[in-house]
């Protein structure tokens, strides 16, 4: 078994176009710099992206929308981007909005092999419209479905050969669910070390839901607000 | 006339017990923090991963890698702990964060809240705006009485569309602190120099007044 790969365009070499792939990240904090990089070289169209947010104009996914490589997004927040508002109100992107707690839930269910889950957030909203309504102890529950997604593209702190990964302060946000919950999952990491290295007791994301993984370079790692207090 | 943001916050934060674990919500509720009373525990939940946040970090200290759900960075306190996005909304599903307080737009009589969308203008999302309504135990609304317009946004039907529905269960407005129950508006508390006339005509839902209504003393 070989996981470890040489670099994000070998990675992401058999995303085609149209492909439906997970993306790991808050904002812009924990994103998998690498392989939107790689994304955007490849040119690859027609994409769906499954993230949190859509970047900002110049940062994260929002280098994606700037090639017109995302044909549909489904996020639960998609402010911060000037040219996604272009395209969302031209009516070149689609967009599926879907609370927070829902979309890492529907992640979740994925990777633990279920097929659905029920969540009350968006009972009585437009958000139930065409789901089932199920009642549960008196209250009102929304069947919400697991992804279903070709790839998963992560980013952790440190991971091993085997696969295994580490994340960091709240750069885990999304990131160990989506790894679970790809079919084909692709993990870039700040330090890769050899099996053996990481403390199985710390270890935060199994290796067996990671297929590719390596050591990614130059991270940015942008700030979205910058907010401090006097000394 | 009425209370300014920061006297709401304070007023807000006459909520909190010890041990409360409380989700702050942006804008106003956010300010919540700074009137948390001193010798009292509570731990602050950013439902993008983490429980005991801290206030922002010092110049030069700041960490990509530490943020808040509103995206901005921030601190750990002792104690902290950080976990996934699923964990988080399962926490807050699970009924085990004490309180949450959020903006609204507009609130109903019957406790539905509209804060996420406006018709005509670019939607951005419901973030956990959603999750959070549906689940938290404890909602404390924390809102402007009226819009700019002087239109009142304590309504017998949202007009908006719905982040949730029957949830809201206290609303500490720039004029008064209400309660909704029984499918009205309960008069609590006038903010200072306020009368309870002036806020009868500026709530356009049911409002029930009862008794002596007390001016808040900040």
């Amino acid at each position: 078994m070989n996981k470890v790969i040489s670099g994000a365009d070998q990675a992401i070499s058999d995303i085609e176009d149209g492909a439906v792939i997970l993306l790991g990240g808050f904002g812009l904090c924990g994103i998998p710099e690498n392989c939107i990089a790689a994304l955007v070289r490849k040119k690859v169209k027609n994409l769906t992206c499954i993230s949190n947010n859509a970047g900002v104009d110049d940062f994260g996914i929002g280098l994606m929308l700037q090639q017109r490589q995302v044909k549909k997004m489904i996020s639960s927040y998609v402010g911060e981007n000037a040219e996604f508002e272009r395209q969302l109100l031209s009516g070149e992107l689609e967009v599926e909005l879907i609370p927070q707690g829902t979309l890492a839930t529907r992640c979740l269910a994925a990777g633990y092999g279920m097929p659905a889950i029920y969540t009350p957030a968006g009972v009585g909203t437009e958000v139930a419209a065409g789901k089932e309504v199920r009642t549960f102890n008196g209250k009102e529950f929304l069947m919400e479905m697991a992804f279903n997604a070709d790839f998963a593209i992560v980013k952790a702190w440190k991971g091993d050969t085997q696969g295994n990964l580490i994340f960091r302060a709240t750069s885990r946000n999304f990131n160990p669910l989506m790894a679970m919950a790809g079919k084909l999952t692709i993990a870039e990491v700040e330090e890769l070390v050899p099996a053996g290295e990481l403390d199985p007791d710390q270890i935060h994301t199994p290796g067996i839901y990671v297929h590719r993984i390596f050591q990614g370079s130059n991270y940015e790692k942008r700030i979205e607000q910058r907010t401090t207090r006097i000394r | 006339m009425g209370m300014t943001k920061e006297q709401i916050a304070q007023r807000i934060a006459r909520e909190l017990r010890d041990g409360y674990y409380v989700n702050l919500g942006i804008g106003i509720p956010t300010l919540v923090a700074n009137y948390i009373p001193s010798g009292m525990s509570v731990v602050l939940q950013s439902e993008n991963g983490l429980l005991g946040m801290g206030p922002f970090p010092f110049e030069g200290e700041e960490d990509a890698d530490l943020i808040n759900a509103g995206k901005q960075t921030i601190t750990t306190v002792p104690g902290s702990v950080f976990f996934d996005s699923a964990m988080s909304f399962g926490m807050i599903r699970a009924g085990k964060v004490d309180l949450t307080v959020l903006g609204a737009m507009e609130v109903s009589q019957d406790g539905d809240i509209a804060n996420w969308k406006i018709p005509g203008k670019m939607v951005k999302g419901m973030g956990g705006a959603m999750d959070l309504v549906a689940s938290a135990r404890n909602i404390i609304v924390a809102m402007m009485h009226t819009n700019p317009k002087g239109e009142s946004k304590l309504l017998p039907a949202c007009q908006l569309p719905l982040t949730g529905i029957r949830c809201v269960k206290r609303i500490v407005s720039d004029l008064a602190v209400l309660d909704v129950y029984d499918g009205v508006f309960h008069l609590l508390e006038r903010a200072p120099g306020v009368s309870v006339d002036y806020i009868k005509e500026r709530t356009a839902g049911v409002l029930v007044v009862q008794g002596e209504i007390p001016e808040i003393v900040f």
